[in-house]
C-alpha cells in the first residue's frame, strides 16, 4: 500500500515563510520563482514525491495549505 | 494517476479549519499565532463548541484575533484578560471562555490578574503564548527574555544584574491550588503542533468539568523580533527556549 498526495497552495495568502519546506519529510515543496500580490515567494509543490501526510497543512500558520491524498497500488 | 483526478473533495486529508475566517492574518510571515489560531478554531469546530464559545483578546499582535475566529469574542484592556474572563465566566457558566495572550500581556502588566485568577480556579482556559520579547511594539525585553537574549532595549544581551531574571509563569501558576491543568507545548513541527492540539482540547474539556483553570503555554517564535528567518527562528526556539521553558505536562489534577 502506497499513498500519493497533491497539495494545493492558497498563492494569494502564502507569505513565503518557508515552514512547511521544513517539516516535509519527502522534500516536496519549493519556493516559486514567481511572486504573488504582497510580493512574497509563494509555496509551491515539486516533484512527485509527495505522499499526502498533510505536515505542511498542519504547521501553516495561514492555514493556506489544502492536502490531498488517495491510496495507490 | 495526474494530479487533476487526486484534487477530489473526497481525498481531502488536511483544509483550513472551516472557523478560521477569510481575512488575511496580519502576522508576520512564519509567526506562530496563525499556528494556534487554527488549532483553536479546529477545536472549536470539532467538539461543535462554536456558539457556546467566548474568547478573551489581548493587548499584543494578537489583540485582532476576533478577527481570524469566528466566535463571540470580547477585548480587554492591556494584561486584564482573565479579569474580563472571569467575569463572562461567572455570568455565563455554560459557555466555554478561554483567554489567548502573549508573554507581554500575560506575564507582565497583567502578572496580578493570572496570578489571583490561577488562585481563585476560575474554570476558564488561558492560552499563553511565550516568545520571549514583545513582538508588537518592536522586539523590546519582556520578563520572559532568556538571560543573553538581545532586543531592542536589551541590546548587549539580557544581563540579570541590570534586567532579572526570566520569569516562568506556568511553574509559579502550578503552585496554586487553583490550577487543573497546566501544560507547556510548541507548534514548530507538525507532530508539536498535534501534541499542542491535543492539550488545548484538554483544556476546554477541563473548563467544562469545573476542577479549576488551565493553563496551555505554547513556546513560540517571534522571528521578526529576533531578526531570524521563520525557519531560523524555529531552530533557535529548540536550541534555547527549550532549555528554559521546557514542553511537556507540569500539572494534571484529573491524571490517572
Amino acid at each position: 500500500m502506497a499513498f500519493k498526495g497533491v497539495i494545493e497552495v492558497d498563492t494569494n495568502l502564502c507569505k513565503g515563510c518557508s515552514v512547511c519546506i521544513a517539516n516535509c519529510p519527502t522534500d516536496s515543496i519549493q519556493l516559486s520563482r514567481a511572486v504573488n500580490s504582497k510580493g512574497y515567494h509563494y509555496a509551491e509543490m515539486k516533484g512527485d514525491a509527495c505522499v499526502g501526510c498533510g505536515a505542511c497543512g498542519v504547521v501553516c500558520p495561514d492555514s493556506v495549505i489544502t492536502v490531498y491524498r488517495v491510496k495507490i497500488q | 494517476m495526474n494530479i487533476e483526478d487526486i484534487k477530489r473533495p473526497e481525498n481531502i486529508v488536511y483544509k483550513r479549519p472551516a472557523l478560521l475566517t477569510d481575512n488575511v492574518m496580519h502576522y508576520c510571515p512564519g509567526c506562530s499565532h496563525g499556528t494556534v489560531h487554527k488549532l483553536v478554531a479546529e477545536i472549536i469546530d470539532e467538539m461543535g463548541i462554536q456558539e457556546k464559545t467566548v474568547g478573551v483578546c489581548p493587548v499584543g499582535c494578537s489583540v485582532f484575533a476576533y478577527n481570524y475566529i469566528d466566535i463571540d469574542w470580547q477585548e480587554a484592556a492591556h494584561g486584564r484578560a482573565p479579569a474580563v474572563a472571569t467575569a463572562t465566566k461567572r455570568l455565563y457558566p455554560d459557555k466555554y471562555v478561554f483567554t489567548y495572550q502573549g508573554d507581554g500581556d500575560l506575564a507582565s502588566i497583567g502578572t496580578a490578574e493570572i496570578i489571583h485568577a490561577c488562585s481563585r480556579g476560575e474554570n476558564i482556559v488561558v492560552i499563553f503564548i511565550n516568545n520571549g520579547i514583545y513582538g508588537m511594539t518592536g522586539g523590546q525585553m519582556a520578563p520572559t527574555t532568556l538571560i543573553g537574549m538581545k532586543t531592542a532595549t536589551t541590546p548587549y544581551g539580557r544581563d540579570p544584574k541590570l534586567n532579572g531574571f526570566p520569569l516562568v509563569i506556568a511553574d509559579m501558576v502550578a503552585q496554586l491550588d487553583g490550577t487543573a491543568f497546566i501544560t507547556r507545548q510548541s507548534v514548530h513541527t507538525a507532530a508539536a503542533a498535534r501534541k499542542a492540539k491535543a492539550a488545548i482540547r484538554k483544556a476546554f474539556e477541563y473548563s467544562s468539568k469545573g476542577v479549576g483553570l488551565s493553563f496551555v503555554e505554547i513556546v513560540s517564535t517571534c522571528n521578526s523580533g529576533w531578526k531570524m528567518s521563520p525557519v531560523d527562528a524555529n531552530k533557535w526556539m529548540v536550541e534555547h527556549m527549550f532549555a528554559k521553558y521546557p514542553v511537556g505536562d507540569i500539572k494534571d489534577v484529573l491524571a490517572k
